[in-house]
């Protein structure tokens, strides 16, 4: 079953997103579960809507033609990945490593230490100060780079193009 | 208990709109569907709230149903306008299949 209709197969995405939340929820990490609600649900559909208004709803339909070799190559990565999963710790496991070493660590020291009472503040804002500016410095660059492709194209999009043009009083009242 | 009965109570719902978001037809089936999950994904979370005895999971729930809206306000919005600058001389059958 395929759908080939853009518009369809963005909701779908948001459902996933919802769904995926859920399970976040399940999973005892409300704060994910916000982000990727706010994220996946929310700011990419409305995204992805944006680009789709530009272009067209329709997915243009292209040849199939099956790539054995492609196959093989995914089929490999696949199970060397799973091969990997192997040596994880089992969910929840008291004697993984991250819960032997690292979170009495931090949640003994972190209060004398950065002063925040707040520890994954203190890890994100502090231990790895870096990491996040780097973090911030990679957002910034996607949202400039989604503001320069659809801001300006809508403009010219409006202004110049022959598209939509005995709707244009209609669009130029949206916000 | 009856929490338990409730969730898989949402859970049959989650899936029956997950079955109209899928097999379509019309794009106003899929704008529904997408409501109705998320609609469902609210009363999950609360419910799922009570049963590990966090109430404080309502406020999330919340901020869900804000974004429901907005999102589906969105959607709405892209195909009352957005269909219609596609193309509409050129590809006057497709615009009106996709509605």
């Amino acid at each position: 079953m395929r759908i080939r209709n853009l518009l369809a197969v963005t909701m779908l995405t948001g459902i996933y997103s919802l769904i995926v939340a859920v399970l976040f929820v399940l999973l005892d990490a409300p704060d994910v579960a916000l982000t990727e609600a706010a994220v996946g649900a929310g700011l990419m559909v409305i995204l992805m809507l944006g680009t789709i208004a530009l272009t067209t709803q329709e997915e243009r339909r292209q040849s199939m033609r099956h790539n054995l070799l492609a196959l093989v190559v995914v089929a490999i990565t696949g199970a060397a990945l799973i091969y990997a999963t192997l040596d994880m710790p089992l969910f929840g496991d008291p004697e993984a490593p991250a819960h032997v070493h690292l979170s009495p660590r931090f949640t003994q020291e972190s209060p004398d230490e950065i002063g925040i009472p707040n520890m994954v503040t203190s890890v994100l804002a502090s231990y790895r100060g870096i990491d996040t500016l780097g973090e911030a410095v990679v957002v910034f660059a996607a949202a400039v780079g989604v503001l320069l492709v659809l801001g300006t194209g809508a403009v010219r999009g409006r202004g110049h193009g022959n598209r939509g043009r005995a709707r244009r009083e209609d669009q130029d009242e949206a916000p | 208990m009856m929490f338990f009965a409730v969730a898989l109570a949402i859970l049959f719902t989650l899936g029956l709109a997950l079955a109209r978001a899928f097999i379509g037809p019309t794009i106003h089936d899929r704008i529904l569907a997408v409501n109705v999950v998320g609609t469902k994904a609210v009363l999950m979370i609360a419910v799922v709230g009570f049963i590990v005895g966090r109430p404080e999971f309502i406020d999330i729930a919340i901020v869900y149903a804000l974004l429901n809206y907005i999102g589906i306000i969105a959607v709405l919005r892209v195909f009352e306008s957005g269909s219609l600058a596609a193309e509409p001389v050129e590809e006057p059958e497709q615009a009106r299949r996709g509605r």
